[in-house]
């Protein structure tokens, strides 16, 4: 195991590498100085001059690029154009409120996806299956922000019994944390159930033809246990998989989530950073979240090969 | 089922492309609604009851009715008109972004499977680079640095969708190069250019075109989606996401504004799904 983790820990340092190119070459794209794109318009001259000494912008590219890392390793992500706060204290800031949100979207997608994909595959061509399949596609078809703006005219506007935005602290007050949290986690869950249970179906159907499924229905096993025991077990792995790169996309969904229930995590910071220009924020927080995708996505390598071993051995 | 028959598509011909999607009633479907869209986006003039931006202040606001059957926005603009003319500008920027990430992901994905080593190395990990951004961020943080333009939407979807087309073609590269007819060709002295072009490029496109049919559906989400947040095409220009935007602010006394585009964008996107599953049930042998 510990060789395995050392080996896709190795492959991930040219992508890690890459993305902070990307990031980097993202203020670089900026029409003009990057320094004052860094820094905002109406920035004092001598504070650019000091600057663009300090990020080496004289220097060639590379040397541009070194000096750039070398600030971001140190924790030094620059200071925001608005109030000049620094921007990792802020980009941890807004983590949390995005991290509950993506764990509650997570466990609303698992808690349909699962069940539905299983009542799909089990009773296949019935009814059941096609209205799952059907719904299935509806949510994969439907943008997120179409569908939270819907929640908000039904739940909050039609029958007013949840907020249609905001956000209140979990440790403040825990029941007005959730009440705030029921519709952006709903919005953002139901396109990951949709792509879970089609996963779901397509994988059980295929276990549940296998022989040893058969072996076990042939020995009388109550249903249930053939299903959510025997053959549950062995499908899990290509859901698995498929629900970490759909979590890992979940970070771009969040943004416009965030924003249309205001939501005050990485997505709205970054939605609220673009319009103000402000580029050190931007950079920031497409650097952390690549980061966070690459590491959502070797979370998931990890737990597969506990799921099954056998991905490891080979 | 051997390497080459799966990977050499014999073309068919329009109609029996056409007779093998209606005889799948989801295939169907698709087919219908997306034919819907192109006739909207097509012949918008025609179809369109008023002009885009005919401002008719007398009735803003107005909801559903027989003069405008989808009601009016603030600025008394007819909805149908707004949505006719918004399916121009999401089907534009859905095609050509699925049609540049093509073109581009293809020649890469060619020039990576063909000539292996380096080559392959250099491109495939440029493109697992493009892979590690979430897709929505990384047309975000084009279209902010860019800036805010239907062009630079164009753009930035390319780029996302990019990776996805440089896999597949690189993927089914490597299984053609292999073929005899191809090895045949290398022993007749045949340019590099040819080979690439003339003899692996039509016998990888059957999947890239399957590909590129299921990518279309996500370019017009992802259109939306920049649209919604003020960094695709910019007012007047009629857009789904954009009209959507605009519907935030008015949805208790004028909730159709928020309807009428997003099941616009629902519909077309459902019709790309159920045509992609089609295609994909037709032309890949494995489902």
């Amino acid at each position: 195991m510990a060789r395995y983790l050392l080996a896709r820990l190795i492959a991930l340092v040219p992508i890690l590498l890459g993305t902070s190119v990307v990031a980097f070459f993202l203020i670089r794209l900026v029409p003009g100085d990057p320094a004052i794109a860094l820094l905002g318009l109406d920035a004092d001259p001598q504070a650019i001059a000091a600057l663009r000494q300090q990020l080496a912008l004289d220097q060639p590219i590379v040397i541009q690029y070194v000096t750039w890392i070398g600030h971001i390793f140190a924790g030094d992500f620059g200071r925001s154009v608005q109030g000049g706060r620094p921007v990792l204290p802020l980009l941890l800031g807004a983590l949390g409120p995005t991290a509950l949100l993506a764990a509650a979207a997570l466990a609303i997608s698992l808690a349909i996806a699962i069940p539905a994909g299983i009542v799909a595959a089990t009773r296949r061509n019935t009814s059941a299956d096609y209205a799952a399949s059907f719904l299935a596609l509806c949510g994969l078809s439907m943008p997120s922000f179409w569908l939270g703006v819907l929640l908000i005219l039904a739940f909050s506007i039609y029958w007013p019994i949840l907020p249609a935005s905001g956000y209140v602290s979990l440790t403040a007050d825990p029941l007005e944390h959730l009440r705030h949290l029921v519709l952006p986690a709903l919005t953002l869950g139901a396109a990951l159930a949709a792509a879970t249970m089609r996963m779901t179906r397509a994988t059980m159907l295929e276990v549940l033809r296998s022989d040893y499924v058969r072996t076990a229905r042939a020995k009388g096993l109550p249903r249930r246990r053939v299903v959510w025991g025997h053959a549950l077990r062995n499908a899990r792995i290509p859901i698995v998989t498929l629900h970490g790169i759909q979590l890992g996309q979940l970070l771009g969904g969040v943004v416009v989530t965030e924003t249309v229930f205001s939501w005050p995590g990485i997505g709205k910071l970054t939605v609220d950073a673009i319009f103000a220009r402000d580029y050190p924020v931007v950079q920031g927080a497409v650097l952390l979240t690549a980061v966070a995708f690459v590491l959502i996505n070797l979370a998931t390598d990890l737990v597969y090969t506990v799921l099954d071993p056998r991905v490891r051995l080979s | 089922m051997s390497a080459s028959a799966n990977a050499i598509h014999r073309p068919a011909g329009m109609a029996a492309f056409l007779r093998t999607m209606t005889r799948d009633p989801r295939a169907a479907l698709g087919l219908g609604l997306v034919v819907l869209a192109a006739i909207a986006a097509l012949g918008a003039p025609l179809i369109a009851p008023y002009a885009p931006d005919f401002p008719d202040f007398v009735n803003t606001l107005s909801p559903p009715s027989a003069a405008h059957w989808l009601g009016t926005d603030e600025l008394g603009r007819d909805v149908l008109t707004r949505i006719v003319y918004g399916a121009r500008t999401s089907l534009f920027v859905g095609i050509l972004s699925v049609v540049v990430a093509a073109l581009a992901g293809t020649g890469l994905g060619l020039v990576a499977g063909y000539f292996g080593r380096w080559t392959e190395a250099l491109i495939m990990r440029a493109m697992d680079v493009v892979f590690a951004f979430p897709s929505i961020l990384l047309a975000l943080a084009i279209t902010a640095v860019l800036g805010p333009s239907l062009t630079n939407a164009v753009l930035a979807i390319a780029v996302v969708n990019l990776p996805v087309f440089a896999r597949v073609a690189r993927a089914q590269t490597l299984v053609v190069r292999q073929l005899e007819f191809v090895e045949a060709k290398r022993a007749l002295g045949f340019r590099t250019a040819n080979i690439l072009l003339r003899t692996i490029l039509p016998n990888i496109l059957a999947p890239v075109i399957v590909q590129g049919s299921l990518l279309f559906a996500s370019a017009i989400i992802t259109e939306s989606y920049l649209s919604f947040l003020g960094l695709g095409a910019q007012p007047p220009t009629a857009t789904w996401g954009n009209m959507l935007r605009n519907a935030i602010g008015f949805m208790e006394q004028a909730p159709w504004l928020a309807l009428f585009p997003g099941a616009a964008i629902f519909l077309t996107v459902l019709g790309c799904n159920l045509l992609g599953d089609g295609l994909r049930d037709r032309f890949d042998p494995r489902d």
